[in-house]
């Protein structure tokens, strides 16, 4: 991986104020924050840590990836999908309340060549960067098409959003969204519709590797964004490290997108 | 502005604020949130002689007020430090300490001829309180024998200032104290985490890949405290005191508990510029209470 600090002093540590928040499905929050200065240049996979405000009970800060970026109103958005103790005080974060961020961290998806043909797979709070993602590929002229997994139609969340950027498909469990059944099982996988330049994909694990494995079998090239548990967010912990053929690497740091032939998962 | 250097042995720190070693990395990661110049040292992360991949994910629990790691000590060895770390570091103007590591007496005594060679290392930290390795670290600091025999080998090597940092996880920690400086150490650092656990009801497993892990972060400050109190008034060596500082006010309190310098840890994770906060907080703190001189508050807890 070469060397493992590259310093850039864009970073911002920096208090920030509540200026919209969402709830469109039960336990699925949007919320956005205004800096107090300007924006750092925020790319597709980027996340921020977020300070959760008093919550005596919640000693770190939490990881998230950023869902959307306005640099001229200096607004950054994310989706809070509320899991543990830290996202569910995170949601119930009001208009006007202020928190710490820090950010930008992590690396970026590698945008594909212009005018190519991409699958984008995602399940779960794995969807947030797919917007930047998204406004990448119209940049580039690349045809993507995006596939957005759930349990049923509340999970699928962003249909709207990312139409604007190229075809949108899903799948539900309970069929009542979509095709029927697992992510992995859309017939958009079939030999004869997985025609992509490449895929990019990021939700849970054992999804994410399923991906990557159709991927990697129809070799077509595939990256993942994870999202191991962090102390810090910025590579000093070492604790959401994440096996590859390389040893043990840093989610945070050489992460969080990685090619999925780097990975080794865990078991 | 209130003098705020410190002493330890030959080490001259301009302030007493210093960074736990596996909470900074080597420096070169936090240069984009701290000026490092203004920190009295830097306990880069801790050294194997080989590259060492750590323990499995997951490596970390957060737990009330703090939590517990099981890093297991994740290093590309000293040829690595020395080829492609240490150059970049040299140059920052303050204490470079480097935390020793090994499985074997010989191992630490090795590490530290290498490092003693490297001028701008300008001490070392023995750990022999790693919770988190199969062989050595904490086996040796739990033991007094162990702690005298390995300090004594690695005293015989290095030159330089030798700080050996303690395990809370013993009964009497004062005897530690006291036979580490009998062999030679030229101060102590303590505590290092506390062995703990965390457990996951629902799936009836341990969180961590390692069962057992190190507890940091403000649970055990109460715990630091007590020991580095103990400590102080065991031996005449100095003592950097660590555990669960998230300010100036936790830094001040471990000063007059006796110890002349502190370490900045778990608090790094949640606010990667907290240590220079802490070095500006320590400073009103003397100016609000008429202190000229930070060492007049070594020690000076009053009973």
């Amino acid at each position: 991986m070469g060397h493992f600090f590259m310093i850039k002093s864009n970073k911002i540590v920096e208090e920030h104020i509540v200026t919209r928040v969402e709830n469109p499905s039960p336990g699925n929050y949007f919320i956005t924050f205004q800096a107090p200065v300007d924006l750092p240049e925020i790319k597709p996979g980027n996340f921020a840590e977020i300070q959760v405000p008093d919550a005596p009970d919640v000693f770190l800060r939490r990881p998230f990836s950023f869902l959307d970026v306005d640099y001229e109103k200096r607004l950054v958005s994310f989706y809070i999908k509320v899991i543990g103790k830290g996202t569910k005080k995170l949601a119930a974060l009001k208009v006007g309340d202020k928190t710490n961020l820090i950010y930008p961290l992590g690396n970026a998806y590698k945008i594909a060549e212009p005018n190519s043909k991409v699958l984008v797979v995602g399940g779960g709070s794995g969807i947030a960067p797919f917007i930047l993602l998204g406004k990448a590929f119209r940049q580039n002229n690349i045809e993507a098409t995006f596939l957005i997994g759930g349990r049923s139609k509340a999970d699928v969340l962003l249909t709207k959003e990312l139409e604007a950027f190229g075809k949108v498909l899903s799948t539900t469990e309970d069929g009542s969204m979509g095709e029927k059944g697992m992510v992995t099982h859309h017939s958009v996988f079939k030999p004869n519709n997985f025609t992509f330049d490449k895929v990019y994909t990021c939700g849970p694990d054992p999804m994410m590797k399923a991906v990557g494995d159709l991927a990697t079998n129809a070799g077509i090239p595939c990256e993942a964004s994870l999202e191991n548990m962090m102390a810090c967010g910025f590579g000093i912990c070492l604790c959401c490290v994440t096996p590859t053929h390389e040893g043990n690497k840093r989610v945070c740091l050489e992460g969080p997108v990685f090619n999925v032939n780097y990975l080794k998962w865990h078991n | 502005m209130a003098q705020l250097g410190v002493k330890i042995h030959d080490l001259e720190l301009k302030n007493p604020v210093t960074v736990a070693s596996g909470t900074f990395g080597f420096g070169e990661e936090m240069a984009q949130f701290v000026d490092l110049n203004k920190l009295g040292g830097m306990f880069v992360k801790g050294l194997t002689l080989k590259n060492r991949e750590g323990n499995d994910y997951p490596r970390m629990a957060e737990t009330a007020s703090g939590m517990l790691n099981a890093v297991g000590l994740q290093n590309k060895g000293i040829d690595y430090f020395e080829d492609h770390i240490y150059p970049n570091i040299k140059d920052y103007d303050t204490h470079i300490i480097a935390n020793v590591n090994g499985g074997t007496i010989e191992e630490y005594v090795e590490l530290t001829e290498r490092l003693n060679a490297l001028d701008r290392v300008t001490a070392i930290e023995l750990n022999i309180s790693c919770p988190n390795v199969k062989a050595g670290g904490m086996l040796f600091g739990t033991s007094c024998p162990s702690a005298i025999a390995v300090t004594e080998a690695v005293r015989k090597v290095y030159k330089k200032t030798l700080i050996v940092k303690l395990s809370p996880n013993v009964t009497h920690i004062a005897e530690f104290a006291q036979a580490v400086e009998g062999a030679g150490a030229d101060s102590i650092s303590l505590i290092n985490t506390l062995v703990g656990m965390a457990i996951d009801a629902e799936k009836r497993k341990p969180i961590l890949s390692t069962i057992t892990g190190g507890l940091s972060g403000p649970a055990i400050k109460p715990v630091a405290l007590r020991m580095v109190w103990q400590c102080a008034k065991a031996v005449k060596i100095p003592i950097f005191g660590i555990g669960g500082i998230m300010n100036a006010t936790d830094a001040i309190e471990f000063l007059l508990a006796g110890a002349a310098a502190i370490q900045v840890g778990t608090a790094n994770f949640i606010d990667p510029k907290i240590s220079e906060k802490i070095i500006t907080g320590i400073d009103e703190y003397c100016e609000r209470h008429g202190v000229k001189d930070v060492n007049e508050l070594i020690g000076a807890l009053e009973i």
